[in-house]
C-alpha cells in the first residue's frame, strides 16, 4: 500500500489512455462512467481491478499499437496488460516522471 | 454421495491464463489425459489420471484459466461451475491446487484469496519457481503459507521431480479431508460474487501478505522487455507477423504435402483391398463410396490441421500469440472485430471446423458469432481440388505483370483474396447491423516470452489430433452415409445408360435445382455435383468424374477430368463455379460445427442462408460479366 503522498493530491488526474509511450504514472482511481462499453455496469471497474489496475500502482505505458497509436501495452508493477485508450480511460492517473525526462 | 469412496478422488487446477498450469498437469499425468466435453456446453474437458506418492490414484482435471470465479466466458463458467460444485455431473473437487506464476504473485495471489471463500482443502503451488528465482525472487513459502492459510508449495513443471513436493502435499491434503469429512458439508462455501469493494480488499490482503512473505520481488523478465521492443513496434512488428503468418500459410501446404499423398495412396490402396474381398452390391458401395472416400476425403487433412496446430501451439506456449492480438486490434477493429479473431480466422485456411471451434477465446457472444459467420469465407484447404481442376481445365499457363507470376497463380491468389476482402465486408456489415454493439474490451496479459517444451506441444497436437479424428469418425462419417444413400438410392434401372447417380434422389435434387442454376451458367452435371458436395466441397470432384464417365483416381482423374471439362463447359461457366466455390456453404461438417458451438439452429440457418445468396450473386455476376465480355 502506498499512500497518496500529499503534494500529489493537489495535482489534477489525468486519464491512462491519453498517455504517451514512457510515461510513468500512478493509479489514483477508477471511474467507468467516460467508458461506452457492452459490459454490464461496474464490470468494466472490476475486470480493470482483477488485472491489477488499481489505486496505488504504478503504472508505464510501454508500447502503443497501429494505427493511432491504440491499443497500449501499460506495465502495472510488475505485469505488462494490453488494453485500448478507450477502456484506459475509465483509470485516472496522476503522472510521476516521463521516461524521456531521465 | 456414498460413505465409503469408491471412485479416486479429485484434484482441480485452478489459475490465471499463462500461469503455466497445463505444463503443471502435463507433468503430473504425462500422457495418461483425455479431452472430453462437458455435458452441455462446448468447453473442453481436460482430465488425467497419476498415483500419488502414497499410491493413491488419482484423477485431476485442468480447468480453463481464469482471472476471476466472477465467469466472462463460456470457459471461465465451466471453471466456477465445477469449483463450486454446481456442475450438472461433475463431482465437487476433493481439492483445488491453485497454481500461481510465481514470477507475478502480485497478480496472481488476489483469486488464492477468492478461492478460500469456498471453503475446500486448497493448496497453492508456487509455479515457476525456476525462473522466479533467476529473476531475483525471495518468498519465504513457510511464512507465506502462514499469511494464506493454505499449504504451499514451490514447484517447477518443467522439471523432472519438479512436482515431487506438490504431490506429497495432495496427498496429505486428501487424507486430512477424507479424515475431517468435509465434502458432507457443503455450507461452509462463503462465496459470492466479490464487488469492486471486495475486489480491492483482496488487493489489499495481497499487498499485506506479499508485504511479509516476500524478501524481494521479481524483477522484470529482462529478454521480455528486449524482444518487445522490437516485436511490437508497429513499423517492424506488424512486417514481422506478417512474415510469421506467411511462414505458417506456407508450411501448412508445404509440409503436409507428402503426408497427405502417402495418406491418399493408403486410402486408394484400402479401396482396392476391400474392392478385391468384398462382393458386388450396395455393401461394397457403401464401404468404398460411402466410408472410406467420404471419411478419407476429410482425414486426409490431418496433415494440415496438425501443421497448422502445431505452428499455432508454438505461438501460444513462446507467449507470441497475445502479442499478435495485440498488433492487429486496432487493424481488426477497423471492421469491428477483436483481436483475438485472427486464431480462428487463420486456422480456417486449413479447415473452418478447427476455426470455429477456435472461436471459443472470444468472450463476447457478438464477436464471436461474427468471427464464426465469416470463418467459412477463408478459403480452406478442401476447395483446393476444385480450384485447382478448373484453373487447370481453363486457365492457360501465361506469364503475367512482366513474368513474375503466371496466370493461374494469379487466379489462384485473386480467389484467396476475394475471400478474406469479402470476410471482412460481412464482418462490417454485421457488426453495423445484427451484431450492433461496442467491442468486448481488450485487457489482456502480454506474458514473458518463454521457450516451448517440446513435451507440451506434442500432448497438445495429440489433443487436437485426437479431437478431429473423433469428429471426423463421428458426426461426419455420419453425414457420408446419409450423402452416399442420397447419391445411390434408387438403383438405376436396367440397361440405363446415364451415370447411376442420374437416377438416385441426388440426381433428382440436381434437376430439381437445374433450373435455379441455369441463370448462374450451371449445367445440370455440375448441379448433381453440388449435392454430394454438401458433404465434403472436393467430392465434387469426384461426381463430376463419374458423371464424365472417367475412371481414375487423384492426378490422373483430375487431369483427364480436366481436358473433358474444358472441351463441354464454356469458360464463363467455368469462372462463375470458381466464384461460386468462393462463398458457397457446400459443407455440412462447418454448419455442423457452427450448431453445436452456438448451440443455436438459427445461426447456422443464417450463415447457410447468406452464404448462399453471396454465392449465388457472385456467380451471377460474374457469368453475366464474362459471358458479355467473351461471348457465350
Amino acid at each position: 500500500m502506498s499512500p497518496a503522498p500529499a503534494d500529489r493530491s493537489a495535482v489534477n488526474p489525468v486519464l491512462l489512455g491519453s498517455l504517451g509511450k514512457g510515461t510513468r504514472a500512478e493509479i489514483v482511481g477508477l471511474d467507468e462512467s467516460r467508458v461506452h462499453t457492452p459490459l454490464k455496469s461496474g464490470e468494466l471497474e472490476r475486470r480493470l481491478i482483477e488485472m491489477g489496475l488499481v489505486e496505488g500502482a504504478h503504472v508505464e505505458v510501454l508500447h502503443e499499437g497501429f494505427p493511432r497509436r491504440d491499443p497500449i501495452a501499460v506495465r502495472v508493477n510488475d505485469h505488462t496488460v494490453a488494453l485500448r485508450r478507450a477502456e484506459a480511460d475509465a483509470v485516472l492517473v496522476v503522472a510521476l516522471t516521463t521516461m524521456s525526462a531521465v | 454421495m456414498s460413505e465409503d469412496r469408491k471412485s479416486p478422488p479429485r484434484v482441480a487446477l485452478v489459475g490465471n491464463p499463462n500461469s503455466g498450469k497445463t505444463a503443471l498437469f502435463n507433468a503430473m499425468t504425462g500422457a495418461r489425459q483425455k479431452v472430453a466435453n462437458y455435458a452441455g456446453v462446448t468447453v473442453e474437458k481436460k482430465e488425467g489420471l497419476f498415483v500419488s506418492p502414497a499410491g493413491t490414484r488419482v484423477r485431476v482435471m485442468d480447468l480453463p484459466g481464469t482471472y476471476s470465479l466472477r465467469a466472462r466466458s463460456p470457459d471461465e463458467e465451466v471453471t466456477r461451475d465445477v469449483v463450486l460444485g454446481r456442475m450438472e455431473g461433475e463431482e465437487v473437487p476433493d481439492a483445488v491446487v491453485f497454481v500461481a506464476d510465481a514470477t507475478n504473485l502480485r497478480l496472481n495471489l488476489r483469486l488464492a484469496l477468492e478461492l478460500k471463500k469456498l471453503g475446500r482443502p486448497i493448496i497453492l503451488a508456487l509455479n515457476m519457481m525456476d525462473a522466479a528465482e533467476k529473476q531475483g525472487l525471495k518468498v519465504d513459502p513457510a511464512e507465506l503459507s502462514a499469511e494464506l492459510g493454505m499449504p504451499v508449495v514451490p514447484t517447477i513443471a518443467i522439471q523432472t521431480g519438479g512436482i515431487q513436493t506438490l504431490l506429497d502435499q495432495i496427498d496429505r491434503t486428501i487424507q486430512v479431508a477424507e479424515l475431517e469429512g468435509w465434502s458432507h458439508n457443503r455450507a461452509e462455501c462463503g462465496w459470492s460474487e466479490p464487488s469492486s469493494h471486495d475486489l480491492r480488499d483482496y488487493h489489499r490482503e495481497v499487498e499485506r501478505v506479499l508485504a511479509r512473505a516476500i524478501h524481494s520481488h521479481a524483477r522484470p523478465h529482462t529478454a521480455t522487455q528486449h524482444l518487445d521492443k522490437v516485436l511490437l513496434m508497429p513499423g517492424i512488428g506488424l512486417p514481422i507477423l506478417l512474415a510469421v503468418l506467411f511462414l505458417t500459410f506456407q508450411a501448412v501446404f508445404t509440409w503436409a504435402r507428402v503426408p497427405m499423398e502417402l495418406l491418399d495412396a493408403g486410402i486408394t490402396l484400402l479401396k482396392e483391398g476391400v474392392d478385391l474381398t468384398l462382393p458386388d452390391g450396395p455393401l461394397k458401395s457403401l464401404v468404398i463410396d460411402g466410408i472410406i472416400a467420404g471419411v478419407g476425403s476429410v482425414i486426409i487433412f490431418l496433415p494440415q490441421i496438425l501443421v497448422l496446430f502445431f505452428f499455432i501451439q508454438m505461438l501460444e506456449d513462446t507467449g507470441y500469440m497475445a502479442r499478435a492480438a495485440f498488433l492487429l486490434d486496432k487493424l481488426m477493429g477497423g471492421v469491428g472485430l477483436h483481436g483475438r479473431a485472427f486464431i480462428p480466422l487463420l486456422s480456417s485456411f486449413a479447415c473452418a471446423v478447427p476455426g470455429i471451434m477456435a472461436a471459443r477465446t472470444i468472450e463476447n457472444r457478438a464477436d464471436r458469432i461474427a468471427t464464426i459467420m465469416i470463418a467459412p469465407l477463408m478459403t480452406c484447404s478442401a476447395r483446393l481440388p476444385v480450384y485447382t481442376l478448373l484453373i487447370a481445365a481453363f486457365i492457360p499457363e501465361r506469364p503475367v505483370l512482366g513474368g513474375w507470376i503466371n496466370l493461374p497463380g494469379l487466379v489462384m491468389f485473386a480467389l484467396y483474396a476475394a475471400g478474406i476482402l469479402s470476410g471482412l465486408l460481412v464482418a462490417l456489415v454485421m457488426k453495423r447491423t445484427v451484431l450492433k454493439g461496442a467491442r468486448e474490451p481488450l485487457l489482456m496479459q502480454l506474458p514473458a516470452y518463454r521457450l516451448p517444451r517440446p513435451r507440451n506441444v506434442a500432448l497438445g497436437l495429440l489433443e487436437r489430433g485426437q479431437a478431429f479424428l473423433v469428429r471426423a469418425g463421428t458426426t461426419i462419417f455420419t453425414l457420408m452415409v446419409v450423402v452416399w444413400a442420397l447419391g445411390s438410392f434408387p438403383a438405376p434401372p436396367d440397361g440405363a445408360l446415364e451415370p447411376a447417380i442420374r437416377y438416385s434422389i441426388a440426381g433428382a435434387i440436381g434437376h430439381a435445382l437445374e433450373p435455379l442454376l441455369a441463370p448462374i451458367g450451371f449445367n445440370w452435371q455440375i448441379a448433381l455435383a453440388l449435392v454430394p458436395g454438401m458433404a465434403a466441397r472436393e467430392v465434387a470432384v469426384g461426381v463430376l468424374g463419374t458423371i464424365y464417365a472417367l475412371s481414375g483416381n487423384g492426378d490422373a482423374l483430375r487431369s483427364s477430368l480436366a481436358t473433358a471439362l474444358a472441351h463441354s463447359w464454356s469458360l464463363p461457366t467455368a469462372l462463375s463455379l470458381l466464384a461460386w466455390y468462393v462463398f458457397a456453404p457446400q459443407c455440412l461438417a462447418t454448419l455442423s460445427v457452427v450448431r453445436r458451438e452456438l448451440n443455436s439452429r438459427f445461426w447456422p440457418l443464417v450463415m447457410f442462408v447468406f452464404l448462399t445468396g453471396l454465392a449465388y450473386g457472385a456467380a451471377f455476376v460474374t457469368y453475366r460479366v464474362a459471358v458479355s465480355v467473351l461471348g457465350g
